[in-house]
């Protein structure tokens, strides 16, 4: 034990790491970890349902609800992946096809072109086991692999459930099948959208309770300890295997409750609801949450979900980008206090400059106008260059100026990221912001669609390479 | 039995798995010298399509190019591979270098984010719609070389003389140059190889630019056979040129080639006789079944790929 732990963390030294524990307590993070270690599990799982069960108390409108649910279903889905990816460090991308075939099962159980009609109280449990079977019989094959190879097959598993989909006939293909009955317990529908809310909520909260004591438990442990080092745990006789298929079969089940509701609540199921896009977004939750933490899971969840509806209009999207570049901007330069001020107030000078040169030497530069009409975009006219036909009606650049524009940016950010010098860096990180603000208006903006999607790209390259371990996860401690 | 179809299908299948072995060889180089699986080298070898149809459209389209068709050929050849290298090498320094030491699952997400963040920003520039490189106008269909009955079309014979030539380059350099020692130096043990006074990082950049500059190329050469190319054409690409580079062995030069050949094979034949076989019952889209099969067989059966060593685990 060292009595001074060095400034710097040293990973590989022997007196740091015992230390670790020591030096977590004193902070601010480790000192909310002791609270939480300290209260019982049923009040922390109170305190985590609680803003959940207030939400429909504070909103009245039938939009924020949907919201509200599809929100639901996606922390369900980041929970059940994080099972996999967080607990045991299996790279599982065939995740999403699990909550398809929950969406496919209930279609199976409960809808006109079935014929049949389950109650929800038999069919959501009974999903829920088939498809934990299926999780199971995928790892079959996969659970020899490590991790590079599982992904892939994994990955390949999802085309090939997508390739079903589409092109069988008892699916219906592209159409999907779309007169599906509501979810019904015991005989009583539940139809309105602050019921199905509270459904999905009721299977948030049990959801959560089983995992927290799954991660308790000797199996929760076993997970842990394969997770850290494989060969360790197969020497200390855990069964690896079993392990592992354990992992991809609960994993799997909590995606089909999670399709089993989806598809209801949407009232049809198609192939294109649980593809690609839908895996890395729920990647992209767990990761930003932390890995292995199921409070920041569910945080990241919410996060990621709430973000994505509200990139989807001009008006609260511009909101939430320049906020989150002022938040980037404060997390960069944090030190001293008045050095996020300075930069600020540098970009907001250095915009005006540029503006004015550009109205003298080439007015077409700042002859376009703002695609959003909130308030914020009437400053950006004035500030940001906006030149004239950059894109077409659909938001796609016209020629090659917007496209270099772009590659220009993510250059920009990237070399950023390569000065090491600090006075420099904080120079050119002015220019750099601006041109964010330029990039987002005249090119981002246009297509809300995709813009959203490079952005959570982005958001999971550069969260990996700054802090891995998310907003809630530990840095792992390690002794090489 | 229907001879023609066969011949058709075995063209097609080797003009497919040249294809293939070129993105499987990215993958298998990267992957012996990283141990890192480069989700996003099927986005690279979109990009490399794109790179070479753009070409297309600056040297004044395909109806009417401003140069010889085989130079544009060449021009659009060379291009894709600088730009697609250079992507290599960008990605490999700011999304995978800052991970070499964090757990394993740390830079396969990267690689995740990258391939999103490029299929996207692909799709943000470029629009869902397909791109076509009008390959018909460039080169006529009816050029080509008769065996017997048949004839195959000119540009199928490009693309695979090209693949070959590219897979020569490439093993010549392997075995024959400095680099290529450094290479397998580093791919054997990176510390040793690093002791041995090896610049590891500086073999790594070049093992990105040269591995997705041969992606880049498979992409322009997949625009050239297939004509149309989009933003998510890289995906499937992607998953089989991994399968390749298993089914042969991954690390392996030769398996990547034999591995190529062999799924572009498998493809060609089932996407040609699988509806006989089933009797109707499942379509030609139901090749990748076919492929995915061939892999969950090889990861049961023989995890180290054709030409493979079993691995050992160090501890």
């Amino acid at each position: 034990m060292s009595a001074n732990p060095p400034e710097q963390p040293r990973i590989g030294v022997d007196e740091w790491v015992a230390s670790a524990a020591e030096r977590r307590a004193r902070t601010v993070a480790g000192r909310i970890e002791e609270i939480g270690e300290r209260t019982p599990a049923a009040v922390k799982l109170v305190a985590l349902a609680l803003p959940f069960a207030v939400f429909p108390l504070l909103v009245d409108s039938g939009y924020l609800m949907q919201v509200g649910i599809d929100t639901l279903i996606f922390v369900l889905l980041a929970l059940g992946l994080n099972v996999a990816v967080g607990w045991v460090g299996l790279l599982d991308l065939g995740f999403v096809a699990f909550a398809g075939l929950g969406a496919y099962l209930y279609a199976a159980v409960a809808s006109e072109y079935a014929g049949r009609h389950w109650d929800a109280t038999l069919a959501i449990p009974a999903i829920a086991i088939a498809v934990a079977v299926a999780g199971f019989l995928l790892g079959l094959p996969s659970r020899r692999l490590v991790g590079d190879y599982l992904a892939i097959v994994t990955l390949f598993f999802l085309q090939i459930w997508l390739v079903v989909l589409i092109n069988a006939s008892f699916t219906r293909g592209p159409n999907g099948i779309s007169d599906l009955h509501p979810l019904e317990f015991f005989g009583r529908p539940v139809t309105s959208l602050d019921g199905l809310y509270y459904v999905a909520l009721g299977a948030f909260v049990l959801v959560v309770a089983f995992l927290y004591l799954l991660n308790r438990s000797r199996t929760g442990r076993a997970w842990r300890a394969l997770r850290e080092d494989e060969l360790a745990a197969e020497l200390m006789t855990m069964p690896v295997n079993r392990l592992k298929l354990m992992a991809f079969a609960v994993g799997a089940g909590i995606a089909g409750v999670a399709g089993a509701l989806f598809a209801p609540v949407q009232g049809a199921v198609f192939p294109a609801n649980f593809d690609i896009v839908i895996l890395i977004t729920v990647y992209a939750m767990v990761v930003l949450g932390g890995a292995g933490s199921l409070v920041g899971v569910t945080v990241g969840a919410v996060l990621i979900s709430a973000s994505l509806e509200a990139l989807r209009g001009p008006d609260d999207a511009s909101w939430l980008f320049y906020a989150a570049l002022v938040v980037t901007l404060v997390l960069l330069v944090r030190r001293p206090w008045w050095m996020p001020l300075a930069v600020l107030g540098g970009t907001i000078a250095f915009g005006f400059v540029v503006h004015e040169v550009a109205e003298q030497v080439r007015p077409s530069l700042v002859a376009g106008v703002p695609v959003g009409q909130a308030r914020i975009d009437e400053l950006v006219d004035s500030w940001v260059l906006l030149p004239e036909n950059i894109v077409t009606a659909d938001g796609l650049p016209t020629g090659a100026f917007g496209r270099l524009l772009y590659i220009g940016f993510v250059a920009a950010v990237l070399a950023l990221t390569l000065i090491r010098h600090r006075v420099w860096r904080v120079v050119c990180l002015v220019p750099v912001l601006y041109l964010a603000a330029v990039v987002w208006e005249n090119l981002l903006l246009p297509q809300p669609a995709v813009a959203r999607y490079v952005l959570i790209g982005a958001l999971l390259v550069g969260l990996m390479a700054s802090r891995p371990q998310g907003l809630f996860g530990r840095l792992r401690v390690e002794i090489v | 039995m229907d001879w023609d179809k066969l011949v058709q299908l075995l063209v097609n299948g080797v003009t497919l798995g040249s294809v293939y072995a070129l993105v499987a060889l990215g993958f298998s180089m990267v992957y012996g010298i990283l141990k890192l699986l480069n989700l996003a080298h099927g986005d690279v070898l979109m990009v490399g399509a794109f790179i070479g149809w753009g070409v297309i459209g600056w040297l004044g389209g395909a109806q009417d190019p401003n140069v010889a068709v085989w130079i544009l050929i060449v021009l659009m050849v060379l291009a894709a591979m600088a730009g697609c290298g250079l992507l290599g090498v960008a990605i490999e320094r700011f999304a995978y270098r800052p991970l070499r030491r964090a757990p394993r699952i740390a830079p396969l997400i990267s690689a995740l984010g990258v391939s999103f963040f490029i299929q996207n920003s692909v799709l943000l520039l470029f629009g869902a719609d397909f791109r076509s490189y009008d390959t018909f106008d460039l080169v006529d269909v009816e050029v080509g070389i008769e065996f017997g009955p048949l004839r195959v079309w000119v540009v199928r014979l490009v693309v695979i003389g090209a693949a070959l030539a590219m897979m020569v380059a490439l093993w010549l350099l392997v075995t024959r140059t400095k680099l290529g020692k450094a290479m397998r130096a580093t791919a054997i043990d990176r510390e040793a190889a690093a002791m041995m006074g090896i610049d590891v990082d500086k073999v790594i950049v070049k093992t990105f630019f040269i591995g997705s500059a041969l992606a880049g190329a498979a992409g322009v050469l997949v625009g050239l056979v297939f004509g149309q190319i989009n933003h998510f054409m890289g995906f499937g690409y992607g998953l089989k040129g991994f399968t390749a580079a298993v089914v042969g062995g991954i690390g392996s030069i030769p398996g990547a080639m034999f591995g190529g050949l062999f799924i572009g094979l498998a493809e060609a034949l089932s996407v040609g006789y699988i509806e006989d076989f089933t009797r109707g019952r499942l379509g030609s889209a139901f090749s990748d079944l076919v492929v995915f099969l061939i892999l969950v067989l090889f990861m049961l059966l023989r995890p180290q790929g054709i030409f493979g060593k079993p691995d050992v685990k160090k501890v």
